[in-house]
Parts: structure tokens; sequence; C-alpha cells
């Protein structure tokens, strides 16, 4: 089992460690609806470290980049950053990324933990461009610092102003270590992804000057499983839950990042068959009024009859009822007759609703 | 791991607390450490009796859902209804506040069939 440079700091703390993708990850500290709730109300701190990076380099990586990516990179500009996923041939989703521009010979690919090597063979596999794909995951550490009072917490330690608009970054000096920041997250609040290579030393010698710092804001370490719940209150996909090979982006609610205008990229064909003909099915989201959790996996009924299934559900600690998304036949969707989830022995109403659950 | 003395407990994690041919269920300390943030206590409110080994109802944490199996069989007296809008007190009192259901015993001995705290310790590896 892999461990990130901030096992020792996890131990310490008493978290609970879970197996994810073959690291060791804390999945709570202490609670995941006060972690949870931190995070909303001022600011926590997640090990991401177990998150991928991919290096692309040469004259032609931008075309790499922009035939292995569904959006259109040419949007990007020196020091910004995209959404973006990894298509097959059949429109399938090989992994959802975040695409940063270095510059226009590099690019700096993060990816799902779970997916590193099979995207990085993929990216080997359609490699007809002559570029340089260089696998960083394991010598990169990852912090991601989320929350309203993140700026106010991190400028106290980095060496440069935080004016950064979302989904932009710099490199900066922060505790004495050169860092890429960047204004993203998967919070939906106000936050900053830190990626820097350093050893295990220096990386909890971070941790503890962010948590000093941090002390007048009440900073609190958070785990996988506030990440889980914060993301899925602003209805952000999961991959393995919510898309995987078996879904389309446009189906997943992807569109807005599916750009078929662009020009050739893998899975184009499909994607465009896709639209033309209509999607079978829509990942929705879902409340409930009740205290049962839909999770992973539910069947989604409604007159008695399968018309979907949950792909993510959990409590919404700031609206005190349960979240979902899931995926419904598109003739249903629209439909007036109640959708109910099954839930062991019974059924519990469900309602769509628009997303983000949480309006900000 | 807090484990008091004069619980019993089966190896699914449920303590059983008797008191004459009464007696009280919950869920262990490691059991509530286990699942984490506990959001709701679902247990059939028209439920009678429960027979040992069966399920009667089921615990939602964030992060996973677990079934709750008796310990003990007999009849249901009491069902603990402040878990009703506090289900967070099997989080911080599992031993005491925190109590799921009374019950009056089938059979008293039955209670000598569960582990003793020592013996549970053991189980959980503490």
């Amino acid at each position: 089992m892999k461990k990130t440079k901030f096992y020792n700091i996890h131990e310490r703390l008493g978290a609970k460690l879970i197996d994810f993708a073959g690291y060791l990850m804390p999945v709570q500290y202490t609670s995941i609806i006060d972690e949870h709730k931190a995070v909303r109300n001022s600011v926590g701190v997640f090990d991401v470290s177990h998150m991928g990076e991919v290096r692309i380099k040469g004259e032609r990586a931008f075309d790499f980049v922009q035939y292995l990516t569904i959006n259109d990179v040419s949007k990007l500009s020196d020091g910004s950053v995209q959404y973006s996923a990894m298509c097959n041939e059949n429109g399938g989703i090989i992994d959802d990324l975040l695409v940063y521009r270095i510059d226009e010979n590099e690019y700096f690919l993060v990816i799902n933990a779970s997916n590193i090597e099979k995207d990085v063979n993929w990216m080997h596999k359609n490699n007809s461009f002559g570029v340089e794909i260089l696998n960083e995951s394991d010598e990169y550490s990852l912090l991601a610092v989320q929350g309203p009072n993140s700026r106010k917490v991190l400028q106290g330690i980095c060496d440069r102003k935080l004016d950064l608009e979302y989904y932009r970054f710099f490199n900066a000096k922060c505790g004495g270590i050169d860092m890429l920041v960047s204004r993203t997250g998967y919070t939906g609040e106000l936050g900053y992804e830190l990626y820097f290579k350093t050893d295990e030393k220096k990386a909890e010698e971070f941790w503890d000057k962010l948590f000093d710092i941090g002390k007048k804001y009440q900073i609190q370490p958070a785990g996988l499983g506030a990440r889980d719940s914060l993301r899925l209150e602003m209805g952000f996909c999961l991959y393995g839950n919510d898309i995987d090979e078996t879904t389309n982006p446009i189906e997943a609610g992807l569109g807005w990042i599916t750009k078929v205008n662009k020009g050739d990229f893998i899975g184009r064909d499909a994607i465009l068959k896709v639209k033309e003909e209509g999607v079978k099915r829509k990942l929705v989201a879902m409340i409930s009024e009740e205290r049962v959790l839909p999770r992973h996996g539910y069947e989604i009924a409604l007159n008695g009859e399968i018309v979907g299934n949950i792909t993510s559900g959990t409590l919404s600690p700031i609206l005190g009822h349960p979240i979902a998304l899931g995926y419904v036949d598109e003739n249903y969707i629209d439909s007036d007759e109640q959708l109910n989830v099954k839930v062991r022995n019974k059924e519990i109403p469900l309602t769509i609703v628009k997303l983000p659950f949480i309006k900000k | 791991m807090n484990i008091p003395e004069d619980y019993k407990f089966s190896a699914d994690h449920e303590w059983v607390k008797v008191d004459g041919n009464t007696a009280l269920i919950g869920i262990s300390d490691y059991a509530q450490g286990e699942l984490g943030d506990i959001v709701y206590i679902d247990i059939d409110s028209d439920i009678d009796e429960i027979a040992a080994n069966e399920t009667f109802g089921s615990i939602e944490a964030v992060k996973t859902v677990s079934d709750l199996y008796a310990p003990v069989s007999g009849k249901v007296i009491e069902i603990n209804e402040r878990l009703e809008d506090e289900p967070e007190l099997v989080n911080s009192d599992p031993y005491g506040e925190g109590w799921l259901i009374k019950v009056e015993l089938s059979d008293s001995s039955q209670v000598d069939n569960l582990l003793s705290g020592e013996d549970y310790k053991k189980q959980i590896g503490g």
C-alpha cells in the first residue's frame, strides 16, 4: 500500500485510514459532518496526494492534448486551467481531468488516482504526435486548501499575492517550498490546490506551518468522506461513481465541456451520434425528505418499474436531508408520476431538482 | 477502547445490559466509531419482537449503512425515541443515552451465550 508524505501526520491526528486506489488515505479525522462544515464555514485541508500528475512536453503538445481530451484546449492561455475528460472511441469516459497550460509546448494533466495506469497507457497508445509523456504522480504531493478563509490562511505563508482568478495558477514559494498554486478545488468554495515535490520532513513542516497560521480560522484537516459530501452538494461528478467508460459525457451532464466543433478528438464521432439521436438516460440530481440515504447502486423505480439507478448519495450536512445523483431513463425524467428509490424493503420518494444542491 | 464491565456483547457489535428480566440493547463504542457520523436509526416502528441473530433494523451513517442484528430474543417494550431527533447520541454516548431498544427477555439464560467485555475486547483486537 502506498503512503503519501503526510501519512505520519494522519496517524498522529488519529485519522481513519482506508485503502483508496492503492493508497492509505484518511477518510475522516473526527467527523465527516464536522469536517464538511469546517470547509463550508471557514477552511479545511485535504491531502489528495494520491491524484495523478502527467506532464506533456513537445512541439506538438497542444495537438496531442486537443486530440486526447474533449474540451477545447485552444481556449487556454499560459497559467490557466480547464476541466475536461478523455473518452474512448465509443464516447465512454476514460477519466475526467484538469488540463493546466504551462506554455504552448507544455501541459500538466491531473487525473484520478484509480486511473493513473490506465490513463498513462491510453496516452502512450494515442501518442502519434511525438510528445513526451512524463508520469510524475509519485513525485507530487497535493494539498487542497478549501473554504472561505483559505486565501487569508495561505496568504500568510506564500510569497506572492494570491490574486488568482478561478481556474488560474502560478508558481509561488509557500512555507519555503516551490509550489504550483492553483485556484481550483472540488468543494464549490474559494480554494487552492498546492502541487509540490518535496521529502516527508519538509512536507510535514509545511503542514504544521499551515495549521499554525490557520489556527485563528479554526483550520481543520478534512478527509475523503467530507471531500465526497462537499463535491456531491455541488453536483460534481465522481469518476467510478457517476461517470465511467459506460457513460458518455452528454448523458452525464458534461455537454458543457464537450466541444464537438473544435476539430477531431477521440470519441468525437460517437458523441456526435449521441447528440444527434438524443440521450437514452440522463444524470439527474434528486432529493428526498426522508432520512434513509439513497446510495450508489440502489434502483430507481416508477410504478414498480426500474427506470434508473443511484450513482452517488449522501446526507447533505448543510441541507439536512439526503441528496443524490443518478441516471434516469429520459422518458421518465419529466413524468408527473412519483419516482422512488428502492432501499432494502421499502421505496422512498425522490424529487428531481436542479444543480447545485447548495445555492451559493 | 471503552468497554463497560457489566455489559454483554454479541459478535455483531451489539451490547446487552440486563436488569432482571428486561434488557437494554445498543451498539458498541467500537461499532459507532467504525460507522462514523450516524444520521438515522431505522427500526421498524411496529416491531413487537426480536429474535436472536435476526435483523431488527439498520443504522444509517454518512458513509455506510449497517444492519442491526438482535443479540437476544424477546418482546420489544420500548424504542429510544430520542434517537428520532438525535441519532448522534449513538456516537456520543453509545452505552448510555444512545441505547436503541428495551426488551423483555424470552429467556434470561440466553445472555450466557454472549461475550463478556473481556472477550469482546479480544475479538476487536483491543
